[in-house]
């Protein structure tokens, strides 16, 4: 629709009628117009000013001194009474003889997926062994192995209060909303404070992360159960109880399996991050240490392993449940009993040959100085092209993204300075392209979408009038989402500024923002064409599936050591791992499009590059923003992990504090990373939801 | 008809079921106008009457069939009559007690030992084997394990999925998925069998031959039923007496026969528009007194289809209709002929109103 409607009728009278939406878009325009010329010389403009900021991390770190106070002794008792269980485990498992454990893992890996996937854990087993990670291997096993029948058993008990009692569901989504939101090291720091140091701090801290799969997993597989499966189990005669547990619970049994499957993982994933509060010598420890020495080699061989565990545990659990979809093969008591003569027969084997129960060094081969010579080697010989690569993307991509181009463009980066000339020259342009917009194609939303982007290349995200931001997101918020939304982002954002996190935000904003783009550009272009060619889909499929897989901080340890520490390198291990969702969701929706509207479209003569131009692409438009969605949300989780490489803004804020175990601070910038990741994500499933409406479905 | 003879097994009267917020304090409000009035009134507020003041009753050993549309409220009112949907108002009288006052453990017990029901979408439980789902209405009431494989295998040998024991429901067909519903609905051996839309999700050929199979278990079980659906000719071929619903409220109660020859509106009458007249009316429906010569000699029943009677009437003027061997009235090609034109009439009003 156009912005002005005029009337063409020779015998009727101009008409001019501006839509609503319009008139708030021109009234924020000339807020930015009067914040940049008018009001350029008022400092309180551009930086949120110091004065107006309440002391809210400090409110917050006394309340939870208040509430330490008298409740410490009660959490001190959790950490204590897990302490046993855990050094239980890790008895049990670190002194099992190898081979016991090696076959009981290659045993449940055969018994969830096959042959191969036994093949594979066999292989790992045999890297962990010779490589002479056995010990920390064991430990961190032990730790999952705590923190996971935990985390399993609070996230069923909520997801079935949820699912029984709509009030609470509520409370117990918001909740769900905030812990998925909030990063990891943030709310790492008041469990520090309440539960003390040490590797049972971490399990814990693992146990609380991983509720959340589990919860909705429960409340999903629940509510999935058929309505007439719940009513024929009414009709037979079941108690409340007898409902719940022989019809509900074995029904919804597959997603709790998947619900298991991702809390594992989750554990898994926050085990080794909790590494970074230290405590046991688990194999995430090894990695983080290896990294602060800069021992690459090592880094590299320990960070294989925790990637190739995480593939066993993820696609045997999956395996599992998979195959609680399809008829159960009960194991025959015979095969049982073959199993349990072979485990003993090994145990004895165990006792009487010693190199079967603990690995003997001397077998052990870490081709770790080998991998750091052929690195420095590497960096000799390409050591210019890395750093050319480097410094271009900060120069032309990041800088002006951060500190607008108007700071950016210096001699030192680019070769010269910007003339008056220039600038005038690089604000007509944008206002002709704006200009070509609304007259000819008549749309008025791209003509301001040209004048937004030209506002914030020119002055950076830092370098941006803060009321003129606050007005583009409370805007953009109430046009997707109705006014509730649009009130939400205005209070979102007000927390960031009185909190005295804006400058924070606005440096977090522009690394994610720009590796969203990044993500966006290249996995939209891989899933595009993943879904118009099948051996892409099938070559791309494993790689996806392993950066999904793996723990966010394994990723960090190749991209450090190609690019040493710093943005650059931060940005490229967010980009890493927020590419996944772009290329799934892209190629999921323009995959699903409906063949017989392909088929008409063939059939009336439109060509392959016509059909996705016109057909699938904007049938795949719902698809295509939760994939968006879903890539903003990881590169705000990434973001939080990258800070231990060097970044600046909210997620180094909350390292900072959790190094001096600071909650009121942690917990500010954690919020502040949660609520805007809260609030792009109500925008985009919003946004979502009008593109799904607009295509009837 | 011995319909009087028999006792009434389950009354349903003034059934109301209203869904919406708030749905109870809405109905409960003081009522001193019509039923028409109230409603209207109920769907101004938000709420929907699903159920509307449905009363009737079902004798010991009928089979009752409740059709209309859908939406129009058959599902929520059989749902009712076991209270698996409470009702907003009504009582639902089974075996002289009134279901809505029972508690919910005297419920259960009813349901257990009482009833049965089947479902349209089967509501097979996915992880037992088609012996074990029969057998679950049996375990959860606690009988013994050989007890309850005895009468589950008794159950599925009934239905025809004799050597299907130890499949999963995944593993079966649409058809056989439903055989395994009956099976289990029959397993405790209920007096009142609830069966809702059970042949609708079938193909049509798996559909005729179930339903041949309901009568022919029928026949030997003699079960108190209530069946819904929405094919009248599915209907025809089950019911004893038809139960129309339209919007929640009962248009009319009677014989297939009735719901032809004597609809009781446009509705109904195009409900059976299509029907095969000849097939549902009985000698009984177009029963003349005797008049002239006519010998008992060769008599046919009042229930007897008038198609069975066509190649005769063809050929003689009259055919006879005795009762325990004494003449009581006779069929006449006349007689057919004014009850087929009276309801081809009707049709064609029928169609003009529409169209109109």
């Amino acid at each position: 629709m156009s912005v002005l409607d005029i009337g063409r009728g020779e015998a009727a009278p101009m008409r001019l009628r501006l839509e609503p939406a319009a008139v708030v878009w021109i009234c924020v325009a000339l807020l930015i117009l009067w914040c940049e010329t008018a009001g350029g010389g008022v400092a309180a403009l551009h930086a949120f000013p110091k004065a107006w900021t309440l002391p809210i991390a400090t409110w917050i770190g006394d309340a939870v001194a208040a509430l330490i106070g008298p409740t410490q002794g009660f959490f001190r008792q959790i950490t204590a009474a897990l302490t046993l269980p855990l050094s239980a485990l890790q008895a049990v498992l670190g002194g099992a003889p190898w081979v016991i454990t090696t076959a009981v893992a290659v045993l449940l890996a055969f018994r969830a997926k096959g042959a191969r996937l036994a093949a594979f854990t066999a292989a790992v087993a045999a890297y962990v062994l010779v490589g002479g990670y056995w010990a920390p291997t064991m430990n961190t096993l032990a730790a999952v192995a705590l923190a996971t029948p935990i985390a399993v058993l609070i996230g069923f008990g909520l997801g079935v209060i949820g699912y029984r009692h709509a009030a609470a569901r509520h409370g117990i989504l918001v909740l769900l909303d905030l812990m998925q939101t909030v990063p990891t090291f943030a709310y790492l720091i008041p469990i520090l404070v309440l539960f003390g140091f040490g590797p049972v701090v971490g399990i814990i801290a693992s146990a609380i992360y991983a509720i959340g799969p589990m919860a909705n997993n429960t409340m999903l597989g629940l509510a999935q159960v058929p309505l007439a499966v719940r009513e024929a189990g009414e009709m037979s005669g079941c108690t409340r109880r007898q409902l719940f547990w022989r019809v509900e619970f074995p029904s919804a049994r597959s997603q709790l399996l998947v619900g298991v499957n991702q809390t594992v993982m989750a554990v898994f994933a926050m085990v080794i991050i909790a590494a970074v509060i230290g405590g046991a010598d688990d194999i995430g420890f090894r990695v983080l240490q290896t990294m602060r020495q800069a021992q690459f080699g090592q880094g590299l061989l320990s960070g294989l392993v925790i990637a190739l565990l995480a593939i066993v545990i993820d696609r045997t659990t999956a395996g599992f449940a998979a195959a609680s979809r399809a008829p159960v093969r009960r194991l025959s008591s015979r095969t049982l009993t073959v199993i349990a003569c072979a485990l003993a027969a090994l145990y004895v084997a165990a006792w009487l040959q010693p190199a079967l129960d603990a690995f003997p060094t001397e077998w052990t081969y870490s081709p770790a100085e080998a991998l750091n010579r052929w690195l420095l080697a590497f960096v000799a010989r390409f050591g210019d092209v890395m750093i050319a690569i480097k410094n271009s993307a900060i120069f032309f991509l990041m800088l002006p993204l951060r500190i607008g181009l108007i700071k950016a463009v210096s001699p030192f980066g680019w070769g010269f300075t910007l003339t008056p000339a220039m600038i005038a020259g690089y604000w007509a342009v944008a206002t002709i392209a704006a200009g070509a917009a609304l007259l000819f194609g008549g749309r008025w939303r791209a003509a301001f979408a040209i004048l937004g982007v030209a506002w914030m290349l020119f002055l950076g995200t830092t370098g941006v009038a803060w009321p003129g931001f606050v007005a583009v997101v409370a805007a953009l918020a109430w046009q997707v989402g109705g006014a509730r939304l649009g009130a939400f982002a205005l209070a979102a954002m007000a927390f960031i500024a009185f909190s005295g996190s804006w400058g924070d935000a606005m440096q977090s904003l522009y690394l994610c923002a720009l590796a969203v783009v990044i993500c966006v550009a290249v996995g939209g272009a891989l899933g595009v064409w993943a879904a118009e060619n099948d051996h892409v889909s099938a070559c791309l499929r494993p790689v996806l599936d392993t950066l999904q897989t793996i723990p966010q901080f394994v990723l960090l340890i190749p991209v450090l050591m190609l690019f040493q520490v710093g943005e650059f390198t931060a940005l490229i291990a967010i980009v890493m791992y927020a590419i996944v969702p772009p290329i799934r969701y892209v190629e999921h929706g323009v995959r699903n499009v409906s063949p017989e509207v392909v088929e008409a479209s063939r059939q009336m003569g439109c060509s392959r590059l016509q059909i996705l131009r016109h057909v699938k692409l904007p049938m795949a438009l719902p698809s295509i923003m939760l994939g968006l969605n879903q890539t903003i949300l990881a590169a705000l989780s990434m973001l939080a992990i990258a800070a231990l490489v060097g970044t600046q803004g909210l997620a180094q804020a909350i390292y900072v504090a959790l190094s001096k175990a600071d909650v009121g601070k942690g917990l500010v910038a954690g919020l502040s990373i949660a609520l805007i990741a809260m609030l792009s994500d109500r925008m985009l499933k919003a946004w979502s939801r009008r593109a799904q409406e607009a295509l009837g479905s | 008809m011995t319909d009087k003879a028999r006792s009434t097994k389950l009354a349903c009267r003034n059934v109301w079921k209203v869904f919406g917020e708030g749905a109870e304090r809405a109905f409960a409000k003081p009522v001193q106008r019509s039923l028409e009035a109230r409603l209207a009134a109920l769907r101004d507020g938000g709420h929907v009457p699903a159920v509307a003041d449905v009363s009737f009753d079902v004798a010991e050993g009928e089979c009752l069939v409740i059709m209309g549309l859908s939406g129009s409220g058959k599902s929520t009112l059989v749902r009712c009559l076991s209270r698996l949907v409470e009702p907003t108002s009504g009582e639902v009288i089974f075996e002289g007690r009134d279901l809505m006052r029972l508690s919910r453990r005297e419920l259960t017990e009813v349901r257990r030992h009482k009833m049965g029901m089947v479902f349209q979408a089967f509501g097979l439980l996915p992880h037992l084997t088609v012996l074990e789902n029969v057998a679950f209405p049996l375990q959860v009431q606690g009988v013994g394990e050989a007890e309850r494989r005895k009468r589950a295998l008794e159950m599925v040998g009934l239905v025809g999925l004799a050597g299907r024991e130890d499949a999963y429901p995944r593993q079966l067909s649409g058809g056989q998925q439903q055989r395994v519903g009956i099976a289990r609905s029959l397993a405790v051996g209920p007096d009142l069998w609830f069966l809702d839309e059970p042949f609708s999700a079938l193909d049509p050929l798996i559909r005729k031959q179930m339903q041949d199979e309901f009568l022919r278990l029928q026949r030997t079980l003699r079960k108190t039923i209530v069946f819904i659906t929405h094919d009248f000719l599915e209907a025809l071929k089950i019911a004893d007496r038809v139960v129309i619903m339209r919007d929640g409220r009962v248009v009319q109660i009677g014989r297939p026969a009735d719901l032809v020859l004597n609809p009781a509106d446009e509705y109904v009458a195009r409900f059976v528009a299509d029907v095969p007249l000849l097939r549902v009316i009985t000698a009984g429906d177009v029963e003349e007194p005797v008049g002239g010569a006519c010998a008992a000699h060769g008599g046919v029943s009042r229930s007897t289809p008038i198609e069975a009677l066509l190649a005769r009437l063809a050929d003689v003027a009259a055919v006879p209709i005795t009762e325990d061997g004494a003449l009581v009235g006779q069929v006449t090609s006349a007689g057919v002929m004014k009850a087929v034109a009276a309801a081809s009439a009707r049709a064609d009003r029928g169609w003009t109103v529409e169209r109109a």
